[in-house]
């Protein structure tokens, strides 16, 4: 039986990872990346601790998450290549014409 | 109790067994590829590269790869459905045919908006 | 097992606005083109419907859907006010969309969605059922600010709200995810009574109130608010000012007055995003010459002077939020929508020096502006003015003379921005010619309806009060 602090230093790890990447990269597809693994690191400790309580919320919960994270993908990926037909870049910090 | 776990010592002999048994099949009966310099392709058995891998895709395999997404990820829901369904009952069937009718109307809204078509 | 039919009706506004939604987008390929204004009309319906529908809802107060959502008081007042706007940004946006060759049935599909997730966040007993209505507000929103997508400006916009969206929507969910680890279940009103980890409960309500704190734009999580909103659509801004902030604030009281562990430890974060906020927000408006992007960072001090209010602690402080909520929708909507109308075809007329001479060219257009602006300022006889006073009367109740005094401040910073447009409508001379369009009915209808709303709240404020009194009291 591994115990749930186990579960929970990965999910710590895996957010902070991609807390990193949303913070540090350039490419807004990495960033986007970033966010996803995010959203696992939620699910990660979500199932994590229905495990630990023995009931099934979490996992219901997590079910939405990844429901929630396909919708964002789906939008975001939209709103990347509306941009990029407008101007050939995917770099963050060229996305300049309004004051950041 | 060693016995049950028979199966899978079979399962993982077959899953070992395999990559070794098509190498060796396929060692004999495969050209010999190395002779046309293809070590050095992308895909070193097979058909010999077009062009550069990187090259670009057309916009139109977005659209179908998040459709794909969002219909598949909606079947996530009917799992949690299809194990529980005879607790569910009436109430739970009746919901997941509301749950399909609402994904049927995107499904249409898309086909009248020429997603799918590949012109 | 089936849920009982009172269920049904304690989700009405929701079931209106979803169903009319899915109508409008089905609508939307099989009206042909020159009929369109049959889809806008079904969307009107639809927002108007769900305004009866929440009447409707009111008559069975209660808990629904084994406490997912409940409805009382409070869920109502907000029913109303994201309905009314859903209805106003319909009927204001209808002319705009028309203008830029942008009319499709998907626009108001969005605006129903995004306002039936705002319905859901706002009766939400519980984080997950909070989080859906967040994401259905948030995603239907991100597409709205990108509907202009053949401009760069509209697409870079839809791109930063989109990723610092969703990254505070992750911080969110992982403060949700902590809460529930620390105490074994996600509805708001078991929390005080599981005995959990008291670390990991503090940790996760932190991380709940940075991804709502990005959600209203107050300090320091405020950046993303004048890029978004200068970028997005007009008629899109008058949205995503008015109605997701009033959501979002409405789960961070929620979630503030059920939990007793979150009140005990955001209550010096709000005082410190309340100070911080105001002064982000007004200190940024002085010197832009955006009439938009001066409007964003106006928007960010008043979610600071509704924060004020927050800081109270106390009931007159809830009512008083609820009232500011109303009254800054209607002069947000006013503004924008005025905004929406004087920049022309491609939005081009923005600068606040573009609206020099505006005062003798279009009387009725600057009038209706110098009273949005003199509300949003807080004069007299104006909506905005009593806002401020409860807010006031709040903070000094409960003994908060700093943010009290800092407000006072901040209102005298303000008065310079906000007059400087009166100033340029009324007492320059034009040094361009602009053609002055008339108003269209639609958006006359908005303007004249917030307008006598902005007039009515500043003179006969009691009923709207006593209302926002009686909503105040949550139940535990």
């Amino acid at each position: 039986m591994i115990p749930t602090s186990h579960y929970l230093f990965l999910s710590l790890a895996l957010f902070t990872i991609g807390v990193i990447g949303v913070l540090t990269r350039r490419n807004v597809i990495i960033i986007l990346m970033s966010i996803e693994l995010i959203l696992n690191a939620v699910n990660i400790n979500l199932v994590a601790f229905s495990r630990m309580f023995g009931n099934v919320n979490g996992q219901i919960f997590a079910i939405f998450v990844i429901t929630d994270a396909a919708a964002e993908a789906a939008v975001g990926l939209g709103i990347i290549i509306a941009f990029f037909r407008n101007r050939p870049t995917v770099l963050a910090d060229e996305m300049d014409i309004l004051k950041w | 109790m060693p016995s049950r776990y028979i199966p899978i010592l079979i399962y993982a002999i077959l899953a070992a067994a395999f990559p070794a048994v098509t190498l060796i099949i396929f060692k004999f009966i495969r050209p010999d590829s190395t002779s046309a310099g293809a070590k050095l392709k992308p895909y070193e058995c097979g058909i010999p590269p077009e062009s550069d891998a990187r090259g670009r895709y057309s916009v139109r395999f977005y659209i179908v790869a998040i459709l794909f997404v969002i219909f598949d990820v909606e079947t996530i829901f009917l799992f949690p459905w299809a194990v529980q369904f005879n607790a569910l009952g009436l109430y739970g069937l009746v919901t997941m045919f509301v749950f399909l009718g609402i994904l049927i109307i995107g499904y249409i809204w898309l086909y009248k908006k020429g997603a799918l078509e590949w012109v | 097992m089936f849920a009982p039919i009172e269920d049904l009706y304690r989700l009405a506004p929701e079931l209106v606005l979803c169903t009319f939604g899915i109508l409008v987008m089905l609508a939307e390929p099989f009206v042909p083109r020159k009929r369109s204004g049959l889809v806008a009309f079904l969307a009107l319906l639809g927002a108007g419907a769900a305004l009866a529908a929440t009447r409707l809802s009111w008559a069975h107060p209660g808990t629904a859907f084994y406490g997912l959502v409940r409805v009382d008081d409070f869920s109502i007042f907000l029913h109303f006010v994201v309905g009314a706007v859903a209805v106003l940004v319909i009927l204001g946006s209808r002319d705009y969309l028309e203008r830029e060759g942008l009319h499709r049935g998907e626009f108001y599909a969005l605006v129903l969605f995004a306002t039936a997730g705002m319905g859901v966040m706002v009766s939400a007993q519980e984080l997950v059922t909070a989080f859906i209505g967040l994401e259905i507000s948030s995603i239907s929103s991100y597409i709205l600010a990108s509907f202009r997508r053949n401009v760069p400006k509209s697409n870079e916009s839809a791109m930063k709200y989109f990723l610092l969206g969703s990254f505070a929507t992750s911080f969110f969910l992982y403060g949700v995810a902590l809460v529930y680890g620390a105490t074994g279940t996600t509805l708001l009103s078991r929390m005080d009574s599981a005995s959990g980890n008291p670390t990991l409960l503090r940790l996760g309500l932190g991380m709940i109130f940075i991804g709502l704190a990005f959600k209203v734009a107050s300090a320091p999580f405020q950046l993303w608010t004048p890029d978004v909103y200068e970028g997005a659509p007009t008629p899109v801004t008058a949205l995503l000012s008015s109605g997701p902030k009033a959501a979002a604030f409405a789960l961070l009281l929620r979630i503030f007055d059920t939990v007793f562990a979150a009140s005990q430890l955001w209550v010096w974060a709000i005082w410190v995003s309340a100070a911080l906020t105001m002064f982000a927000g007004n200190l940024a408006a002085l010197v832009q010459s955006n009439v938009k992007r001066m409007l964003a960072y106006s928007s960010i001090a008043h979610a600071g002077y509704i924060l004020v209010a927050f800081a109270a602690r106390n009931e007159i402080g809830t009512a008083a939020v609820l009232f500011y909520l109303v009254a800054y929708a209607l002069m947000k909507l006013g503004a924008f929508t005025m905004v929406t109308h004087l920049g022309g075809e491609g939005e081009r007329r923005l600068e606040i020096n573009d609206y020099a001479g505006l005062g003798s060219q279009q009387p009725a257009a600057a009038a209706f502006l110098t009273l949005y602006l003199f509300s949003l300022l807080g004069l007299p006889v104006t909506a905005g003015f009593l806002g401020k006073f409860y807010i006031f009367n709040a903070a000094l109740k409960s003994h908060l003379v700093w943010l009290a005094v800092l407000l006072a401040i901040n209102t005298v910073i303000s008065a310079y921005y906000y007059l400087r447009v009166i100033v340029v409508m009324y007492m320059r001379e034009p040094q361009k010619e602009w053609a002055a369009t008339p108003i269209p009915r639609a958006v006359g209808l908005v303007l004249v309806l917030t307008a006598a709303g902005t007039l009515y709240l500043g003179l006969f404020p009691n009923y709207l009060m006593e209302f926002a009194t009686q909503s105040a009291v949550l139940p535990r």
